[in-house]
């Protein structure tokens, strides 16, 4: 720590019921119901034991941080179990916590300008802290849930205490990550749905970034490839996905694109706003029309995953050759494999499938393997 | 002497310290220079000139230019020449390199050792007094030596013509890139504005194509063979492709086995083929770029052909074209007519000056005395023990609790990508952590990988002929201890180094310009923030 600089404050809220249901086949632990019945099938608690690990881990530097946190099963337990001292905030009733907790906890943890907010959940839990604080902090997760679609989670417990270390020292910096989710109820019939429900600040290890000797020309923020795409426009009808990436073509023409919706323009101005697969399909009944997409989520997914209403029926329409895909290096970097495809449709993923161009910077292009 | 730097501050992993690694650096409290300074302290005065001397050329400040001359002497230290021999020295003792520890680390950078006997050629005084604006009919001799290396050169890559101007890679990529781009506009293809690469070549590959105004096209290396793939390059090569800029071998050590028909695939879009070649360390007599279809290429004479390098020079690239494209090489390019050696500036279509006079002589004349003393047969076995020495590396480092190889099934050349995914996942050391420690063995810190990182953890060494098996070896050795000290008490790696003249620093401030002070007086002036 320097001198002359604040203590930082670190916070802590725990999920205690997150990831009970993995152990007994639930897919999922969403919702009163759920719960009651994992815990009849004998599900056990797994959230508290994720939260000490890593709490053990950064015990050595507890001098260098003020730890804040919930009380009992929410943080406070595991927090002590582990040897700190933590400041408790707010109230609960034990064993019967829920997302207002986890709401409330992130609430006044913003409130008291808590450096970093650890949480220990799954995608719900995401979401509950999505909703509660969108990006007025920065949070990183210590995944506990059954399913994790969303990428402010930390690979594991240890690496997410590598994570807060190097926040600690000031070299982590942040970035913007997706809360995803997929509907629980459907997916317990065997459907997938996953949605994309916002973002999230998440500090992040520098390893992967471009340092400043690499950066050629234009490289790599969300603004140059927006005016890479702006500079090629011709009078097509445009179909842009979600994400911040597609969003900054709107800020980049001042116009108002949705972050979380699929919208159309024409001539560099919005015609449709967060459209359904019909109303998409009557825009560019007739006409010249590309998809402009960008990654989903850390698995690579530029269909299936947030954007089902760009669908095969609208992707073949459009056709392969007008689609354009745009994802910042740092992104594709951190993907572990090709890009992936799920359109619900094997055959238009065959189709999607092969070697693409994607536009990385202003004059910059990297070439990737669509895969199904 | 500051208080931190003061001999009775306990070092607070003094434990760590104490732990044998075979090496310890000297570590002199040495202040800077300024700070030792005593008011009056001084030199030696050299006497005056004679009396006849100073009648004949008079006051010889009074010539200086009025414009250049200082109004209030410079604000120089004042120390007596013991003090300042004492403390240059100290600091040189402070330094690492080849000739005082295992360097073997610096993969892509060929850090081989370089003869000293080519140091003492280029010392010379008839090498050293020379000026760079005497007429060319009294320097024949170097001009001769650098049209002998021209030619050699040429003999060595299948290329028709030498340039030895680029002062590094960089600048040789940049100006291959500027002679494709005037290449292309002279035939009226200015539709001709995207240049394909691979993410396992030099970065410049990418950066300097950029900087000449071109589009930029990266591909990626198949996970299983390394290569790039005739099918990715198919997918993308088009009308407007104006050429390929590949390094070969890869980053990697991989030899992309099908150049050739990249080549012709380009060739057969009207795009040229430029092949970076600034590490020729593994493949030297055994392959030539003019052969597999290049028609623009270079090599780092301060890598390949053991000049010096690192610390930031002095770099030389030299670049190598086909017939065709000679006419574009910047000036003045080397001739000679039978009897005189020339430099030739009346090159209408040249894409112009890319740097002052030659090239970087002394490289030049030491490329040239080291490729004297090993001869044709002696290149050739140089290139077979740098890939022997690399290949033994290889099978003793994958023994090595922690450690893996990017494309395990491929073979390599002078180097390979290692990487410590599993050591990061199981113990949370990973390659930047395993590097600070290495220098503790008296082991440069090796190099981890090019941008962009498509192998997490990676590191990247390089035997080269130079290394002994005993230089492996102990590279080796220090890689099991640092595993073992991963797997069983990683603080120790975590605040490493404890064995160097200096111990862990915190870099992030050195990254902010507003807090860096470069000079004395930008310190005296803001101090430390």
């Amino acid at each position: 720590m320097n001198p002359g600089e604040r203590k930082k404050k670190l916070g802590l809220i725990v999920n205690p019921l997150a990831g009970i249901g993995g152990r007994v086949g639930l897919k999922g632990s969403d919702g009163i119901e759920t719960v009651k019945k994992a815990f009849a099938m004998g599900a056990e608690i797994i959230s508290p034991q994720r939260a000490m690990e890593t709490l053990q881990d950064i015990y050595p530097f507890k001098d260098e941080f003020d730890l804040f946190t919930y009380p009992k099963g929410m943080g406070e337990d595991e927090a002590k179990a582990c040897g700190f001292s933590p400041i408790v905030l707010g109230e609960i009733v034990p064993d019967q916590t829920s997302a207002e907790d986890t709401k409330s906890a992130a609430r006044k943890m913003v409130d008291l300008e808590i450096d970093l907010i650890l949480f220990v959940g799954g995608d719900g839990t995401a979401r509950d802290i999505y909703e509660a604080i969108g990006d007025k902090a920065t949070v990183l997760g210590i995944p506990s849930g059954v399913k994790i679609h969303s990428s402010v989670y930390a690979v594991n417990p240890h690496r997410a205490s590598e994570l807060i270390k190097m926040f600690l020292k000031g070299s982590a910096p942040v970035r913007e990550m997706e809360v995803m989710d997929i509907d629980e109820d459907l997916f317990r019939k065997g459907q997938v749905s996953a949605r994309l429900y916002g973002y999230l600040q998440v500090p992040h290890e520098k390893g992967l970034i471009q340092s400043a000797k690499s950066a050629s020309l234009g490289a790599g923020n969300n603004r140059t490839i927006a005016e890479a795409v702006v500079d090629g426009m011709n009078d097509d009808y445009y179909i842009l996905g979600p994400g911040t990436t597609v969003k900054a073509i709107g800020d980049e023409l001042k116009i108002e694109k949705t972050l979380l919706g699929v919208d159309v323009i024409y001539r560099k101005q919005l015609i449709g706003k967060d459209l359904n697969e019909q109303q998409l399909l009557g825009l560019i009944e007739g006409k010249n029309a590309k998809i402009v997409v960008t990654i989903i989520g850390g698995q690579g997914y530029i269909f299936g995953r947030g954007n089902q209403q760009i669908s095969p029926r609208v992707i073949r329409k459009v056709g392969k050759q007008n689609l354009i895909v745009i994802a910042t290096k740092n992104k594709l970097l951190s993907l572990k494999g090709p890009l992936l495809v799920d359109t619900g449709d094997s055959e238009c993923d065959n189709y999607l499938s092969g070697y693409i161009r994607v536009i990385t910077g202003y004059n910059e292009e990297s070439v990737w393997k669509i895969e199904c | 002497m500051t208080k931190t730097n003061s001999k009775t501050t306990k070092y607070q992993y003094q434990e760590y310290a104490d732990i044998d690694t075979g090496y310890q650096a000297l570590r002199w409290h040495e202040p800077v220079i300024y700070e030792l300074s005593r008011k009056g302290s001084r030199n030696e005065i050299i006497p005056n000139a004679e009396k006849e001397i100073q009648v004949k050329v008079g006051d010889i400040t009074k010539k200086i230019p009025k414009k250049i001359c200082r109004k209030t002497p410079a604000a120089l230290p004042e120390l007596s020449e013991p003090e300042v021999m004492r403390h240059y020295l100290r600091l040189s003792q402070e330094t690492f390199g080849y000739d005082s520890g295992v360097n073997i680390g610096l993969g892509t950078c060929t850090m081989k050792y370089s003869p000293k006997l080519n140091d003492q050629l280029a010392k010379l005084p008839s090498i050293a007094y020379l000026h760079p604006l005497q007429p060319e009919e009294t320097f024949q001799g170097l001009l001769e030596i650098m049209y002998d290396l021209r030619t050699w050169l040429c003999e060595l890559s299948g290329m028709d013509e030498f340039s030895f101007l680029p002062r590094g890679g960089g600048h040789s990529v940049y100006t291959n890139a500027c002679i494709m781009r005037a290449y292309h506009r002279a035939n009226g293809n200015l539709h001709k504005n995207e240049v394909i690469t691979c993410a396992v070549s030099h970065p410049c590959n990418a950066g300097c194509p950029s900087t000449a105004g071109f589009k930029v096209i990266e591909l990626h290396p198949n996970k299983n063979t390394g290569d790039i793939g005739l099918d990715q390059l198919e997918a993308v090569v088009s009308d407007r492709t104006a050429g390929l800029f590949l390094t070969a071998p890869y980053d990697t050590g991989v030899f992309d086995s099908q150049l050739g028909e990249y080549a012709k695939l380009i060739h057969s879009y009207g795009g040229l083929v430029a092949l970076d070649q600034a590490n020729f360390n593994g493949v030297m007599t055994r392959m030539r770029a003019g052969d597999i279809g290049a028609d623009l290429m270079h090599f780092n004479l301060h890598k390949t052909f053991s000049t010096p390098h690192g610390s930031a020079g002095p770099g030389a690239g030299a670049i190598g074209v086909k017939k065709e494209l000679r006419e574009y090489l910047p000036a003045p390019l080397l001739e000679f007519d039978g009897s005189q050696y020339h430099l030739n500036y009346n090159l209408p279509k040249t894409i112009g000056k890319t740097g002052v006079f030659y090239g970087v002589i002394i490289n030049v004349l030491k490329a040239y005395a080291w490729i004297m003393s090993m001869g044709e047969q002696g290149l050739r076995e140089a290139s077979e023990w740098a890939v022997i020495n690399n290949n033994y590396l290889i099978k003793k480092m994958l023994e090595v609790r922690g450690v893996d190889i990017a494309w395990p099934n491929r073979r390599k050349l002078q180097e390979a990508r290692f990487h410590l995914q599993k050591m990061k996942e199981e113990t949370g050391i990973g390659s930047a952590e395993v590097n600070l420690r290495i220098a503790d063995f008296g082991i440069q810190t090796f190099f981890e990988s090019h941008e962009p990182v498509i192998i997490p953890e990676p590191v990247t060494p390089e035997a080269s002929e130079a290394a002994s098996k005993e230089d492996l070896d102990r590279f080796v050795e220090a890689f099991h201890q640092i595993s073992k000290e991963a797997y069983s008490n990683p603080e120790i790696i975590r605040t490493a180094p404890h064995h160097c003249t200096i111990h862990q620093t915190n870099l992030e401030p050195l990254l902010d310009s507003k807090r860096t002070k470069v000079t004395w007086r930008a310190y005296q002036k803001r101090g430390l923030s």
